[in-house]
């Protein structure tokens, strides 16, 4: 038996660190530890609520916009403001191009190499690789000349001696399946990604004046003015052409490359296919209403828990379900660590009692992360575009049902291969091209609205704090790329009073409760196979295929007594 | 291997044309406001067959800034990261983890001392001995100390490397600090914004490859290129200030009709940045033409000396007159604005900053 400890996990936002204990060859038992902490919550108090979007925003980067969007509608649901159709739209039209861009990055820069040997495609033929993207897609950059092009660059980088990012990859690594010739062409998509992401984000700076950290955002709507006859309109008919362009862009990238380029790595791992699963306990808070705002059921992301693998239930979600746990966490509980708190009388009081640093090991028996352990019903459940699309597909949502069946037709599979590592991978691909789909809907709608004169961005009726009430309380959901997150405010005397936020990553990558029972990374890598520790890329491949956000999921908890009798989402 | 230094021939090896190199350089010495008669000489310092090496630190930071440098169009990331350094160390991208991470890392720290590149990302708390982020067991003030001070210069991206960001923010529950702070004496430049604006930080890295030396900065350690003119000076927008033609409800026909932010909080009049010109993301928008007002993210410490963000800056010198930075810095001196933001606005050009040639500790 030995402890193997990866520190830092790279290739994911933020500070995760993973202990694992190895018998014969396998991880027979992991801990997941998140090691920074920051405290917005704690700095937002006493703020103007209507700009702690702007702060909250800042709790990631990577996933920019969900906290944005997740703060505004806490507000608006704490003041009871409802928010204008443009801004909606514009807001999904945001939020949406996050998901699909995150997600691209996600694949191509922050998990490929885990799959995608760069040293192996050297010894690729581009024209083999040539025949092979023909034969799974019809995007134009195909030719044989183009991959021996992509190939002489990757021989430049490794021949300079100077490998750059690729220095420290496990090439060569028994683990690495692919023929060199898929390689090569994995890798010039990678490249092609890289392109393709600071160019399509450019919807952020139309709509938000840039990208990372958009600046469009209002309680009562969005900043984007709309004018069919304004030139200086924020949303205007030339905009909608540029808008146009990228929506597209999204499709073609998506279906062209990102799908295609999923469905042919998949087959050379089926392995993984019955590898990292973890909980088998999914929640999704839905998202993106098309028609009802009112009924979740109607979501694109439709609202729901499928527990122990069972999809023919979904339960609907009691956000009073939700407690936190921090008897593995640097935090103290009044009353003690026995018990979980509701968010809504959750409290923290951070006190570090790891080892002092510098440190080779945790002691995971006693408080190990600064994540705490948030719990549905008493149960770990998993968050994310897997659960997301576990609980469309059990709800009956008919793109996701499509594009499952469609993609496990293909890879000649059944459901339940969803349930691990390239479960995840493939369901965070479907989702990206489902939501690429339905970009060109919301802009539609946006277009038409702006061509009938229907340019109300913002409803004025509580940006005065003058009219709100003494007191009152808010929460916004989202499904953001990573999974669900909620954003919880109370507001007094004009300002925060109190400030919360639950997201995904800490309900995936926390650590295990009074009962033992293991957080959802924790849970995935038990009998994962380490052929050598010192290059653990099989580890990397589970926790990667959650794509860990740990920024996000460090947050401090000190909030009152709330009502959760609204659905609210917007 | 590394003996080629023949331009042209390292130039194909990497498959860049000429053409395409010589569009690069010009376009950063525009960035960088030099004349053209450097251009020779960055064009030799960019195409040198043996990369600097570069090693992207992320401490209490939210990789937006990571995120921000993958959005650079001029140059593309992939020719920074493969062609222009050696990028050898950024946890967001690089692809190996744990052990195999934290030994390129030693490596650069040790083989490359004095002639590396750290670029910071992220604050650095340095309350309760340092607990709130570790990396590999080890905290982030003793990596950012071994990191930087061995290394030729480090260049602080985004507001919480500058001066600890929102962490910093009252009550700083983990005594967060900017590296000026945090490691006192090193070879510094702080790139402010929230996110850094990668043409700048490009426009940087170029620099120190062409000149071997930072840009001139101002009194807070920013490059004069980007951070010298007020925005409010350079803002689209101006015309309507002057005219006194504002936007005095999201959304009424002011808002519409592209009318100045100043009256919805715009901090533009009290920050000095090249948002409106170098703009974001290949020169698409800045916040201001999306409709929304400045928070002065380049600005020293905005989170608490630039908010409440929706109220509007008290006592702007002037209707239609022009005024310097430092003019305006005078005019809000009796302002409600707390006193320290009347240091940030008095841009007091200094030189570019003496510091020891040789790294002042060992390892």
């Amino acid at each position: 038996m030995a402890r193997l400890v990866i520190d830092p996990i790279t290739r994911i936002e933020g500070h995760l660190r993973i202990e694992a204990q190895l018998d014969g060859g396998k991880v027979s038992d992991a801990w997941s530890s998140g090691t920074m902490f920051r405290g917005m919550e704690i700095i937002l108090e006493g703020r103007d609520p209507r700009e702690a979007w702007i702060w909250a925003q800042r709790i990631c980067g990577v996933c920019t916009v969900v906290h944005a969007l997740a703060s505004v509608r806490a507000v608006e649901n704490a003041l009871n403001i409802p928010v204008p159709e443009n801004a909606r739209l514009v807001r999904d039209l945001m939020a949406g191009s996050q998901m699909v861009q995150d997600h691209v990055i996600h694949f191509y820069h922050l998990h490929a190499l885990d799959w995608v040997d760069v040293a192996s495609a050297l010894k690729a033929d581009p024209a083999k690789t040539s025949v092979i993207a023909q034969s799974i897609s019809d995007y134009d950059k195909s030719s044989t000349s183009y991959f021996r092009g992509v190939q002489q660059r990757v021989k430049a980088v490794v021949d300079s001696g100077q490998l750059s990012l690729f220095a420290s990859g496990y090439w060569g690594h028994p683990a690495y399946l692919l023929p060199p010739e898929v390689n090569l062409l994995a890798v010039a998509h990678y490249l092609e990604a890289l392109a393709w992401q600071k160019d399509f984000i450019r919807i952020h700076a139309l709509l938000g004046g840039k990208n990372p950290h958009p600046q469009s955002f209002l309680v009562g709507g969005m900043t984007t003015s709309m004018d069919a006859n304004e030139p200086y309109a924020v949303i205007n008919p030339p905009m909608i052409g540029k808008l146009q362009d990228l929506v597209k862009s999204a499709k073609r990238f998506v279906d062209q490359v990102y799908i295609p380029d999923v469905l042919a790595i998949a087959p050379y791992y089926k392995d993984w296919f019955a590898r990292g699963e973890g909980l088998g306990n999914f929640l999704s808070y839905g998202d993106y209403a098309s028609d009802n705002l009112e009924d979740p059921k109607t979501f694109l992301f439709p609202r729901g828990v499928v527990l122990g693998r069972d999809l023919s239930t979904v339960h609907p979600v009691d956000p009073a379900g939700i407690t936190e746990f921090v008897n593995h966490s640097w935090y103290d509980y009044s009353g003690g660590d026995a018990n979980g708190k509701h968010p809504s009388v959750g409290e923290t009081k951070p006190r570090y009692t790891g080892p002092k640093p510098p440190y080779d090991f945790l002691d995971v028996d006693k408080k190990y992360s600064w994540l705490k352990a948030p719990r549905y019903q008493g149960k770990p459940v998993e968050v994310g575009p897997l659960a997301r699309m576990i609980v469309g597909y059990a709800s009956g949502q008919k793109d996701i049902r499509v594009a499952v069946d469609g993609a496990l037709t293909k890879l000649n599979a059944p459901p339940e291969v969803l349930f691990s590592t390239l479960g995840r991978i493939a369901s965070r691909a479907l989702e990206a091209q489902i939501m690429a789909n339905r970009l060109q809907g919301w802009l539609d709608q946006l277009s038409s609205n702006l061509d009938h004169g229907n340019t109300t961005i913002f409803n004025p009726v509580h940006w005065d704090p003058a009219t709100w009430p003494a007191k009152a309380r808010g929460f916004g959901w989202h499904e953001a790329p990573r999974g669900a997150l909620g954003h919880w405010i109370e507001i007094e005397g004009k300002s925060i009073k109190n400030y919360q936020a639950v997201v995904p990553t800490t309900w995936n990558a926390g650590p295990r409760d009074p009962q033992g029972q293991r957080g959802a990374y924790e849970a995935s890598l038990a009998g994962t196979p380490v052929a050598d520790p010192a290059r653990p890329v099989e580890i990397l491949r589970t926790i990667h295929s959650f794509d860990p956000c740990l920024a996000c999921a460090v947050h401090v908890i000190d909030a009152q007594g709330r009502d959760y009798s609204l659905p609210m989402v917007r | 291997m590394h003996a080629e230094t023949d331009l042209s021939g390292a130039l194909a090896r990497r498959g860049i044309t000429r053409r395409q190199l010589v569009k690069f350089c010009s376009t950063m010495l525009a960035t960088l406001a030099l004349p053209e008669k450097y251009l020779a000489q960055t064009l030799n310092a960019v195409s040198k067959a043996r990369k600097p090496v570069l090693v992207w630190m992320q401490f209490q930071d939210c990789s937006g800034c990571g995120e921000s440098m993958l959005r650079s169009s001029h140059p593309e990331i992939a020719d920074i990261v493969l062609d222009l350094f050696s990028w050898e160390y950024h946890e967001l991208i690089m692809a190996g983890s744990g052990a195999a991470a934290n030994a390129a890392l030693d490596r650069v720290v040790k083989e490359e001392k004095g002639n590396y590149i750290a670029v910071v990302e992220g604050g650095i708390p340095t309350g309760d001995g340092g607990v709130y982020c570790t990396i590999g067991g080890r905290t982030a003030l003793d990596i950012a100390e071994r990191v930087c001070r061995n290394a030729a210069a480090t260049i602080a991206v985004g507001a919480c490397a500058a001066d600890g960001g929102f962490m910093r923010a009252h009550p700083n529950p983990t005594g967060s600090l900017g590296l000026e702070e945090a490691v006192p004496g090193i070879r510094l430049i702080n790139m402010n914004g929230c996110a850094h604006n990668p043409v700048n930080t490009a426009a940087v890295l170029v620099h120190y490859l062409t000149f071997h030396d930072l840009p001139a900065v101002d009194q807070h350690n920013r490059p004069l290129f980007a951070y010298g003119r007020v925005i409010h000076d350079q803002c689209e927008r101006r015309a309507h200030y002057d005219a006194g033609r504002f936007v005095t409800e999201w959304g009424d026909e002011g808002h519409r009709k592209g009318y100045c932010l100043y009256k919805m909080g715009c901090k533009g009049p009290a920050a000095t940045f090249n948002c409106p010109t170098a703009q974001w993301n290949d020169h698409t928008s800045w916040p201001i033409r999306a409709g929304h007002g400045c928070i002065a993210c380049a600005s020293p410490r905005f989170w608490d000396h630039m908010s409440p963000f929706y109220e509007r800056l008290p006592s702007v010198p002037g209707f239609g007159v022009e005024v310097t930075a430092g003019e305006l810095g005078l005019g809000l001196t009796a302002a409600v604005v707390a006193g320290v933001t009347v240091h940030g606005l008095i841009t007091m050009i200094r030189p570019a900053p003496k510091y020891p040639e040789k790294p002042e500790k060992e390892v």
